[in-house]
């Protein structure tokens, strides 16, 4: 079974709805970022991949990539510090595709291998699109994650879950990533439906950034994503806030 | 030629295929959320341009209220300031209403968006002539506008701006990334992906997802099929080559897509070289460009070694753009395209050069393909003549100066 599987299985064993939570690579010291976050529960972690671009970002993420890639973040640099972290959590890449098209998929796969992630999220990939970072992808052991959201029909929700790898990622709400006073009054709903269809865990994210927020969720979905509230944090009060976020966000799930 | 030729007429077996692609271009790059909405797009779309009564409409529009077909003009005194062998024509696109080619693209997407069903348009602009085109269609059917303009292209298209105001559109000022058409585009596909379920994305260039450039090039061939009959009337043949700038690659798809079948005759797209295409200072894509995937499509993109999109520079908003539509990408490869740039010295000096020679103040972005004539081999030339000169007026008295 991948390790991003196991992550939430193991969660689930322990009673608890899997915590996902993102921060952005090269905004600020990410090393002592992702040990932090680590080491404060997060079941999986996801590292953005700066991008120039980010077209499915709220402003605080898109914020992060600018300053990242002010500071020079190369994806290899990042990637040859996450090779030494020895964390507990397994490590998924979020970035966008040009990056992914300009290194090659096949490269790109190997070196977020070499790094020890355990795969990759690419918003900007939709399943037609998809098959061939996703066979690369596989070729090195790493799970291509897919995205749901609330305008995709069912038949597709179910198509896009028949080629998922790792885990699902259901987009809570229409629109770029960022924190939401209220989430949708049908997410319940979509998430039993996706997870009925789903052979792989479904984790919920976009919008979820307060611990009542993620404890609504406990049990409605294998995984809570909590992203944008971690970057904004972690760039306004540094990584002991994070902490304490990462810890209450999982004591809640 | 009086009357326009029939518009949306001909096959569509050419590229692109079932997915997009022109290829190795093209396709969809977006997130999920809008992947259903470029579906019902493409139905809606299919089913319109199959149906005798949207053609109708259109058509009657293009004809009375944008002022299609537009003249095909001999342009002999500009030849000769050019110390050109051959004849030049230009396809006067800048004498259509609002003053560009874009008109063509909004007329067709808003009678869409309302056999649609959705009232609330949005739209990216660089040079602000996309964005009034879109202001203008939504005022005459009575649309809601929203046009997203990067800071940097309010300030040096204001004369737009205003205009857009004036026909009732809101322009909101995206202050991110190198604050041009880039920066704009993302931000209109930041609020499609929130408000989809009630809004149409009127792309302005043959760029974007499938099914946009695809629709934006059957919306614009009409440029092309009105130069063929012109040129044929006048001259009793086929031209040797036809020009046009590349920015998105409307104006040149447009112009350029009737040709494609017909090898006698060369294809030019020309860009914007900026300070130079060796000083990183362009929109050059095509040329210095590498494939990629940027607004939705994969096609050549201006890039860092790291796959970070790079800043493009021109100083003709239209043309500051670091992609380019999959269409053009694909006949480049193919060698059908013969790509050519101007830099922003060569396109000012051309700009006058045409003022001087036959009274036409034309748009920046257009005089780049003027001033890439003395590149172009053919005794019979048509270039789009993609806009008129007035929302430049700022840029070329400050550079005058
Ligand atoms: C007059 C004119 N020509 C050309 C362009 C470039 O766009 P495209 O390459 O899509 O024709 C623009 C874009 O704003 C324009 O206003």
């Amino acid at each position: 079974m991948s390790r991003l599987s196991e992550a939430f299985s193991a969660a689930r064993a322990q009673g608890r709805t899997a915590l996902v939570c993102y921060a952005m690579g090269g905004d600020g010291d990410t090393a002592a970022l992702l040990r932090a976050i680590d080491a404060a529960g997060a079941d999986v972690i996801e590292l953005g991949l700066p991008f120039s671009d980010p077209i499915a970002d709220g402003p605080v993420v898109q914020a992060a990539a600018t300053r990242a890639i002010a500071a020079r973040t190369t994806l290899r640099d990042l990637l040859s510090m996450t090779s030494g972290l020895r964390l507990r959590a397994p490590l998924v890449a979020m970035g966008y595709m040009n990056p992914v098209e300009s290194m090659g998929s096949r490269a790109f796969a190997r070196a977020l291998r070499e790094a020890g992630l355990c795969g990759a999220i690419v918003p900007d990939l939709p399943l037609e699109e998809a098959q061939p970072v996703r066979d690369d992808l596989a070729a090195e052991g790493l799970d291509l994650v897919p995205l749901v959201a609330p305008t995709t029909p069912k038949e597709r929700a179910a198509r896009i879950a028949r080629t998922a790898r790792g885990f699902v990622y259901y987009v809570s709400v229409t629109g770029v990533t960022g924190a939401r006073a209220a989430l949708p009054e049908d997410l319940e709903a979509r998430l039993a439906e996706l997870r009925a269809v789903s052979s792989v865990p479904v984790a919920v994210g976009f919008g979820i950034s307060r611990p009542e927020q993620a404890a609504a969720l406990k049990g409605k979905a294998d995984g809570v994503v909590v992203g944008s509230a971690v970057v904004a944090l972690h760039h306004e009060r540094g990584v002991d806030a994070v902490a304490g976020l990462v810890r209450s966000l999982r004591s809640a799930l | 030629m009086k009357e326009m030729p029939p518009i949306l007429s001909g096959s569509t077996v050419a590229p692109p295929d079932a997915r997009g692609r022109f290829g190795a271009y093209g396709g969809r790059f977006v997130p999920e959320t809008l992947i259903p909405a470029l579906d019902e797009l493409e139905g809606a779309w299919n089913e319109a341009r199959g149906d005798p009564r949207y053609r109708e409409e259109l058509t009657e529009l293009l004809r009375t209220y944008a002022g299609r077909p537009t003249p095909l003009f001999r342009a002999d005194r500009l030849a000769k300031a050019l110390g050109l062998a051959g004849r030049v024509y230009l396809k006067r696109e800048d004498l259509l209403h609002t003053g560009a080619h874009k008109l063509n693209n909004t007329l067709g997407q808003a009678l869409l968006a309302k056999r649609m069903g959705k009232r609330r348009v949005i739209a990216e602009t660089g040079a602000g002539q996309h964005g009034v085109a879109t202001a203008t269609v939504c005022a005459l059917l009575g649309l809601e506008c929203i046009v997203y303009m990067g800071t940097e292209d309010v300030r040096r298209q204001s004369p737009n701006v205003v205009r857009m105001k004036l026909l009732g559109a809101e322009v909101r000022s995206v202050d991110a990334g190198s604050r041009t058409l880039k920066d704009a585009m993302n931000e209109a596909i930041r609020d499609w992906v929130t408000n989809v379920r009630t809004t149409y994305y009127c792309i302005g260039s043959a760029a974007g997802p499938h099914p946009y450039p695809v629709m934006v090039r059957e919306l614009q061939k009409i440029i092309g099929e009105e130069i063929a009959e012109q040129i044929v009337d006048a001259e009793g043949r086929l031209p040797d080559a036809v020009v046009a700038c590349v920015g998105g690659g409307s104006n040149a798809i447009g112009a350029l897509h009737r040709f494609v079948r017909e090898p006698s005759v060369t294809l030019y797209g020309v860009e914007a070289a900026g300070h130079g295409l060796e000083s990183g200072k362009h929109g050059a894509s095509l040329a210095k460009g590498r494939p990629g995937v940027l607004h939705g499509s994969r096609s050549y993109v201006l890039q860092t070694e790291d796959g970070q999109i790079a800043e493009a520079h021109s100083i003709s908003a239209g043309l500051d753009y670091p992609g380019v539509g999959p269409e053009l990408s694909h006949l480049r490869d193919q060698g059908r395209l013969t790509v050519l740039s101007a830099t922003d010295t060569e396109a000012l000096q051309a700009f006058q050069t045409l003022a001087r020679s036959e009274g036409i103040l034309c748009a920046l972005e257009s005089a780049h393909a003027i001033a890439a004539l003395p590149q172009v081999r053919g005794a019979l030339i048509a270039v789009n003549l993609s806009g008129r000169g007035d929302k430049d007026l700022g840029t070329v008295i400050e550079a005058l100066k």
